[in-house]
C-alpha cells in the first residue's frame, strides 16, 4: 500500500498486508528506537501532537519517535488544547495546527473526532484515540508485538482476559488478530463481555472465537494472554469488584498450567491484575510491548511522510 | 381488491405499502402535523398482497422531495410512491434504500463527535439492506432505532 499522504485513523482502514507492511518497518526501526542506529530521515519534518486528553505513554512515544528520526515536535497539549480552543470547533482548530505541521496526532475524548479532523486537513492525520473509539496505533504496536516474538500471527492462540466490554484497545485488537488469522479465546466476567458487535466482526472474518469462563482453563494452552484493566468503578458493589478482580488475577500458580513460551500483555498502566512477580518471569513482555509503540510510531511517521 | 375506502384525491401522492405501524412516522417526515392545508387520508393495518399488513397513506396537492423520499426508504423500504394526476396513478416507483445516508440521520451515540457543534453532516453506511443496518460513519457505531434517529 501506498502510505504517502494517508490518514489512520481506524485499523480497519488497513488491508492485511499493509498492516504487515508496518510491521516490517517497525522491525527496521527498533535499532533506531533504542538509540544503537542513527537515522535522520524526518528531518526537518514537523509533527504536531494534539492532545485534548490526558495521555503520557502514547504522546511520548509519538514525540520520541518523531525525534529519534530527526524530526521535531510541536506540542499542543492539555491545557493549552483547551485554551487554544475555547469556544473553537474542532475542524478550525485543525485548520490552524495543519498551518504549522506536516502530520498530525489527535487524542480526542469523542468518538469519531479523528475521522473529522481527517476531513478537514490537507495534512495526515493520526488518530491517537477517539474516546471510547479507535486507537490503531495502540492496536499496531501490540500485533507487532506479538509478531516479533512470535514471528507470526496466522494460527496463534491468544486469549484476551478482563474487562473486554469497555477496554476499547481489546475491540480493535481482537478484530485485527481476527484478521490476520489468530485464534481467539475470550475470557471476562459475566457484566463484561465483549460487545456482540465485535464477536460479529471477528465471526465474519471466519474466526468463531472461544468464550471460557475459566482464566485457568483457557490459558492451557494459548500462546499469548493478553491482559486488561477491571475497573472498580464498573461494578456499582466494592465487594463484587474485589471478588471479580482476585479470580482474573494473573499470578504465577496460575502460571503454572500454561506453556513455557506463553507470552503476557497488557496495555498499561497495570493495577492488580498481574502479580508483580510475574514481571521477572520471561513470559512478561508489557514493558517490551510499552517500548514497541516507539519503533511502530517511527515506521508509521516514515512511511505516511514517505521518509 | 377494491381497496378505496377514502376519497379518491385529484392530484398528490400515495404512499402505498408502509411498513405497518410507520404511518405516522411517514406524516412526521413530511411535516404534516396540525397546520395542515390539504386532505390526508391515513390508512393503519390493512391487509397487504405482498406483505401480511401495510398502512397507506394519501396526500393531497404534494409531491415529494427526494430527501423525503430517503428518509421514508430508511422506515419503509417496501413502500411505493404514487404521484396522482388528474385522479390516476400517472407515476409509480418503489423508495430505494440509499448506500449512503447523508444528513438525514442522527447518531444516538451522544459522545459522537457529530453531537458537538462541528461543522459536518452526518453520514451513515448501509451496511445491509434487508434487514435494514447502518454504521455511523464517524463513531463507527451501528445505529439501534433508525425511526426514532431521523433528522
Ligand atoms: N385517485 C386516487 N386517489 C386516492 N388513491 C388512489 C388514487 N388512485 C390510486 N390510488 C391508490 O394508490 C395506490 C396505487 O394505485 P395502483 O397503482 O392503482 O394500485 P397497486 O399499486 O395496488 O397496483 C393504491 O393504494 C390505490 O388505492
Ligand atoms: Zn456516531
Amino acid at each position: 500500500m501506498d502510505f504517502r499522504g494517508t490518514d489512520l485513523i481506524s485499523i480497519a482502514d488497513l488491508s492485511k498486508e499493509a498492516i504487515y507492511e508496518v510491521l516490517d518497518v517497525a522491525r527496521e526501526m527498533t535499532p533506531i528506537a533504542r538509540g544503537e542506529m542513527m537515522d535522520e530521515r524526518l528531518k526537518g519534518k514537523v509533527l504536531a501532537t494534539l492532545f485534548f486528553e490526558p495521555s503520557t505513554r502514547t504522546r511520548l512515544s509519538f514525540e520520541s519517535a518523531t525525534q529519534r528520526l530527526g524530526g521535531r515536535v510541536l506540542s499542543f497539549g492539555m491545557p493549552e488544547a483547551t485554551s487554544i480552543t475555547k469556544g473553537e470547533t474542532l475542524a478550525d482548530t485543525v485548520r490552524m495546527v495543519e498551518a504549522y505541521s506536516d502530520i498530525l496526532v489527535l487524542r480526542h475524548p469523542q468518538e469519531g473526532a479523528a475521522r473529522l479532523a481527517a476531513e478537514f486537513s490537507e495534512k495526515p492525520v493520526i488518530n491517537a484515540g477517539d474516546g471510547a473509539g479507535q486507537h490503531p496505533t495502540q492496536t499496531l504496536l501490540d500485533l507487532f508485538t506479538i509478531w516479533d516474538e512470535k514471528e507470526v500471527i496466522e494460527g496463534i492462540r491468544v486469549v484476551l482476559l478482563g474487562d473486554l466490554k469497555y477496554g476499547r484497545t481489546v475491540h480493535s485488537l481482537a478484530y485485527a488478530l481476527a484478521l490476520l488469522g489468530a485464534e481467539l479465546t475470550l475470557v471476562a466476567p459475566p457484566t463484561l463481555q465483549m460487545p456482540r458487535e465485535i464477536v460479529d466482526l471477528v465471526r465474519e472474518l471466519g474466526r468463531e472465537p472461544k468464550q471460557v469462563e475459566d482464566p485457568r482453563e483457557a490459558i492451557k494452552d494459548a500462546d499469548v494472554l493478553y491482559v486488561t484493566r477491571i475497573q472498580k468503578e464498573r461494578f456499582p458493589d466494592p465487594q463484587e469488584y474485589l471478588k471479580v478482580a482476585g479470580s482474573y488475577r494473573i499470578d504465577l500458580p496460575l502460571l503454572r498450567d500454561g506453556r513455557k513460551d506463553l507470552i503476557i500483555m497488557h496495555p498499561l498502566p497495570r493495577v492488580k491484575e498481574i502479580a508483580p512477580e510475574v514481571d521477572r518471569t520471561p513470559h512478561a513482555l508489557y514493558f517490551r510491548q510499552a517500548f514497541n509503540g516507539v519503533p511502530v510510531r517511527m515506521a508509521l511517521l516514515s512511511l505516511i511522510l514517505g521518509a | 381488491m377494491k381497496e378505496l375506502k377514502v376519497t379518491p384525491i385529484k392530484n398528490g401522492t400515495v404512499i402505498d405499502h408502509i411498513t405497518t405501524g410507520m404511518a405516522l412516522k411517514v406524516l412526521k417526515i413530511l411535516g404534516i402535523g396540525e397546520n395542515i392545508a390539504s386532505t390526508v387520508s391515513v390508512v393503519i393495518h390493512v391487509p397487504s398482497a405482498k406483505k401480511s399488513w401495510k398502512d397507506i397513506l394519501k396526500v393531497e396537492d404534494r409531491e415529494l422531495s427526494p430527501r423525503e423520499v430517503d428518509k421514508i426508504a430508511l422506515i419503509a423500504p417496501d413502500a411505493t410512491i404514487n404521484i396522482i394526476r388528474n385522479y390516476s396513478v400517472a407515476e409509480k416507483y418503489r423508495v430505494q434504500v440509499p448506500d449512503v445516508a447523508r444528513a438525514i440521520l442522527q447518531c444516538a451515540n451522544p459522545s459522537c463527535i457529530t453531537n458537538s457543534d462541528e461543522p459536518l453532516e452526518t453520514e451513515f453506511l448501509v451496511k445491509s439492506k434487508d434487514p435494514l443496518r447502518v454504521r455511523c460513519k464517524y463513531c463507527e457505531r451501528e445505529l439501534e432505532d433508525i425511526a426514532s434517529n431521523l433528522l
